[in-house]
């Protein structure tokens, strides 16, 4: 009856939208939504839900798509899940929830995600106003969420949504984290979190931006102020460098910095403030979905040519893999099992650089198998933009700033996984804050246990 | 938020304003900065704090018109709110247990250094300023350090204030006569503390300096203003702005200063304004 793939979905021409910030997947109508709805089997054990840090009842919204009740499925979706628009469209499905569907192993699995998004874009599209009613009555508890990305929007809404007063920190000017700075609006439009700003205020979560929790506050002196619980969902914002010669040339970019001047200060448009430099070759090292973007992005930004350089092969990127498929498409070259060794340049500016190549030896500590270095074969690209996408740590201020919270060695924050509590009471953290750079639905997920632990901590002083 | 409530011109680019700021007033320490920005989508500019007051709960900043934003911020106004006020950042100046030293600021690197001379003096050190410029009026702070100081001495270019040359020349001269200071601050263009690190080398006195290089957030987010300390890539946002003199690799930091003049140029043309 039904198809052994997906049903496909509408995207930009590549060549077209290369050229442009445009978002690159356009999504499905509600025709096709209800077609690839029916691929469905609707498993009892529903092993898909297995796949979802944070347990949505994937059969259950898709058996109302299948029926067209849309906004049905959509409270569904997002009685578990506050941001559907956006794990819809950066969720890493294959590893999650499609990697357990039961019709991916004869054939493609069921496009839960595509499906996810096509239900909340359908019912947020709508001017939508808070019913009163769902709105609990306010109780006589404070809690100061730390950081505005993924774990933190999911952390305050869910404490807003039961009364709790909540004061969302958020460190620059605009409220997201990696959705904003991180994310390219050709993946995840910026107008999103705009909406999920909306929501928060009419939930009535007081956001104050321009405010560096460990600098413009210390968390003791939020306690001071009279916050009876903190969660801190700083992120992972520090880049890695490789320390490899020539990385202080002109020319060098952390991803995040390349990213944040395009996504967040908008350094794409002719008239933006913040500058970015016009770029004829440009390499990008790492094979993650921030090298993707970097990648993808540096090709939109009019370079000539853009080549991700990855000391592994191509089987074991680490990109979701819609988007190795899109940049791929977008003319991004790949040079799989080179590493690079040095940045070579005129004293001033970036002109190469040098890679050894690379084989798989044995598999390591993480599974994959481990890339080691062929002596004497080395071959030098010639590029004046070189951005280094290896991987973030967790940023140090709240641990240099806040005596006696536990850290790992790595700079993650120890956490009671169970709960999401540090070592100091009342205080709680989640995503990449404590695991180092991971996805945006595990950040959720930590956001999530982490409020309603603290939900538990104020119903038992009850 | 963000009210301007006093403004001062110092010399043709060079102005203050008294900006009323609680928190960041309340939590800022002597080496700190804040960043600002001045319109919806404008530049995150990162600016010195030269002067704080807790109990008024403002900040004081002191502005080099050069660029397209501080340029703008030049016509801000008493009463003005400026849109956005992220701070302070980066680590403290480390200031504790020292009895003797000497202070070295160029230009507007003199702002920033005058909180550090204070704290000390407050704290009992003695101080000797030595400060320089193009020439008198770009000697700025100059009461304010007369005042905490117990001894100073001025370098112009043009002689109209003090000696006729660099603030090398008179540290030079200061340092035969007595290298017993515990302490320099050398705050200013990189090619000064560059050229006072080369002197207080020669007497291994500790010399600490304030980076200001390009940044974009400011909270160790875009490692652009990464600098070499030592061997050791450090972080002037988070780890700085404050650094071991001589363990610093000015070439390479005079090097990543001008990444962006070509387009920064291309938008004062484009806005009309000039140098």
């Amino acid at each position: 009856m039904s198809s052994l793939v997906k049903t496909p979905i509408h995207e930009l021409d590549p060549l077209v939208r290369n050229q442009t910030f445009d978002e690159v997947v356009t999504g499905y109508t509600l025709e096709e939504a209800m077609k690839e709805a029916n691929r469905c089997l609707e498993c009892k054990h529903a092993p898909c839900m297995k796949g979802c840090p944070v347990n949505v009842r994937i059969p259950e919204f898709i058996h109302e798509v299948k029926e067209g009740n849309i906004q049905k499925a959509y409270e569904i979706l997002v009685s578990e899940n506050r941001l559907p628009a956006i794990c819809g469209r950066v969720c890493p499905q294959e590893n999650q929830c499609e990697g357990k569907c039961v019709r991916g192993i004869k054939g493609e699995p069921v496009a839960i995600g595509r499906l996810e998004r096509f239900v909340a874009d359908t019912v947020e599209g709508k001017a939508q106003v808070l019913d009163a009613k769902s709105l609990k009555k306010t109780l006589p508890y404070k809690v100061a969420v730390i950081g505005s990305g993924p774990a933190g929007l999911t952390c305050a809404a869910e404490l807003a949504q039961e009364g709790i007063q909540v004061t969302l920190y958020e460190a620059l000017h605009k409220i997201g984290g990696v959705l904003t700075y991180g994310i390219p609006e050709f993946r995840l439009p910026k107008a999103l979190i705009e909406k999920e700003k909306d929501k928060l205020v009419q939930l009535g979560v007081e956001i104050k931006t321009d405010t560096l929790i460990g600098r413009s506050y210390t968390i003791d002196q939020l306690k001071e102020m009279g916050f009876d619980a903190v969660f801190i969902g700083s992120g992972a914002g520090l880049p890695r460098f490789m320390n490899i010669p020539g990385e202080s040339l002109n020319g060098v970019y952390s991803a995040n910095e390349y990213l944040t001047r395009v996504n967040l200060m908008k350094a794409y448009e002719e008239d933006a403030r913040t500058p970015i430099k016009k770029s004829g070759n440009v390499v990008v090292i790492g094979g993650g979905n921030v090298a993707m973007d970097a990648a993808r992005t540096a090709k939109r930004l009019g370079a000539d040519q853009v080549s991700v350089v990855y000391r592994r092969s191509l089987e074991e990127l680490p990109a979701r893999a819609e988007e190795i498929h899109h940049a791929m498409e977008e003319e991004i070259e790949f040079n799989t099992l080179w590493n690079p060794v040095e940045i070579i340049g005129d004293g001033i500016n970036v002109t190469a650089i040098q890679c050894q190549k690379m084989e798989l030896g044995e598999a390591d500590a993480s599974g994959r198998r481990r890339p080691v270095p062929v002596e004497k074969s080395y071959k030098e690209i010639p590029c004046d933009t070189v951005i280094i996408a290896i991987g973030q740590t967790p940023n140090p201020l709240i641990k240099m700033s806040t005596p006696g919270i536990e850290t790992y060695d790595f700079g993650g924050i120890k956490v009671n996984e169970e709960t999401m509590e540090t070592n100091m009471p009342l205080i709680y953290a989640g995503g990449d804050a404590v695991t180092g750079a991971a996805t945006v639905i595990k950040a959720m997920g930590a956001g999530k246990v982490a409020s309603k632990e603290i939900l538990k901590q104020f119903i038992q002083k009850n | 938020m963000n009210t301007i409530i006093q403004r001062k011109h110092w010399n043709e680019v060079v102005f203050s304003l008294e900006v009323k700021a609680p928190h960041v007033a309340m939590n800022a320490k002597p080496g700190q900065f804040v960043i600002v920005i001045i319109e919806e989508d404008g530049e995150r500019v990162p600016l010195t704090i030269a002067g704080i007051n807790p109990e008024q709960e403002t900040i004081t900043l002191v502005i080099q018109a050069v660029g397209y934003s501080t340029k703008k911020l030049a016509q801000f106004n008493v009463g003005d709110n400026i849109p956005h006020i992220l701070g302070p950042l980066g680590e403290p100046a480390p200031l504790e247990g020292y009895k003797k030293v000497l202070v070295v600021g160029g230009g507007v690197g003199i702002a920033p250094l005058y909180p550090q001379a204070k704290y000390l003096k407050e704290n009992g050190a003695t101080i000797y300023s030595v400060l320089g410029g193009r020439s008198e009026e770009y000697i700025i702070f100059r009461e304010a350090f007369e005042e905490i100081s117990d001894e100073y001495a001025y370098a112009t270019n043009d002689g109209s204030l003090g000696v006729e040359g660099f603030v090398t020349d008179v540290i030079e001269k200061e340092l035969a006569k007595d290298s017993s200071y515990d302490l320099v601050i050398a705050i200013g263009p990189l090619v000064m503390m560059k050229a006072v690190c080369e002197v207080t080398r020669r007497y291994n006195i500790k010399t600490n300096v304030s980076l200001n290089p390009i940044m974009v957030d400011g909270t160790g987010m875009c490692g652009g203003c990464r600098v070499t300390v030592g061997d050791q890539t450090r972080f002037a946002c988070v780890h700085g702005p404050d650094f071991d003199g001589h363990l610093v690799d000015f070439d390479e930091a005079i090097m990543r200063q001008g990444i962006y003049k070509k387009e920064e140029n291309h938008h004062c043309r484009l806005e009309g304004i000039t140098e």
